[in-house]
């Protein structure tokens, strides 16, 4: 599983790469995670707003951080 | 909401989605979003992402603070485009509404300015978002 962080790096993108690594890990699946900071690289996925979470390529969500259960609920 | 624009995190934008159709309505209701987007109204987004679904697009929608669907003619397909996503929550505006009539309608300064000023009040006060 491909995670993807997109967040300038500010204190809600931090929250929100740990709480889907521990999201991850109590899934029990393997993943890889990457930070995305370059705001045109964020743009690309068509997003205005940050921190957002992108599992698999689909933008799951955008401008919260959402806790590790409901993270693990879209991994499903 | 914080004025402060320097962080994308945070800053729910206001939303602007045009018809952008083939008409000359269509293409008010396009410069107009464009004008309030210039004029820091909003932010045009694009319709055609809501129409394929585009992921990005869909969750940046749903987290919208605002949501202006600008339609140039009464087939509304704005509205319907978003309706049909499951966005029920939008301000809509009909260029019918400010008397502009499909294939009677001058794509010039005046209508796009009228339109933009209308979206603007619509959609209130100032935006920001990323980018």
């Amino acid at each position: 599983m491909k995670i993807q962080i997109l967040g300038t790096g500010c204190p809600k993108c931090k929250k929100l790469a740990e709480a889907a690594e521990t999201a991850a890990k109590a899934a029990g699946v393997e993943y890889t995670i990457e930070k995305v900071t370059d705001i045109n690289e964020i743009m690309t996925f068509g997003v205005m707003m940050t921190p957002a979470l992108v599992i698999d390529g689909e933008v799951k969500t955008v401008g919260k951080v959402p806790s590790p259960d409901e993270i693990g609920k879209m991994m499903k | 909401m914080s004025t402060n624009c320097k962080c994308a995190c945070g800053e729910a934008p206001k939303l602007i989605f045009a018809c952008s159709g083939a008409a000359d309505v269509g293409a008010v209701a396009d410069q107009a979003a464009r004008k309030m987007t210039m004029d820091g109204a909003g932010k045009m987004f694009c319709l055609a992402g809501i129409g394929g679904r585009v992921s990005g697009i869909m969750a940046t929608t749903a987290a919208a603070d605002a949501i202006l669907a600008i339609d140039g003619c009464p087939l509304n397909c704005v509205k319907n485009s978003l309706e049909q996503a499951g966005f029920a929550e939008f301000n809509h505006l009909q260029l019918a509404e400010l008397g502009m009539e499909k294939g009677k309608t001058a794509v010039s300064q005046d209508t796009i300015a009228a339109v933009a000023a209308k979206g603007a009040e619509m959609l209130g006060g100032g935006a920001c978002g990323a980018g």
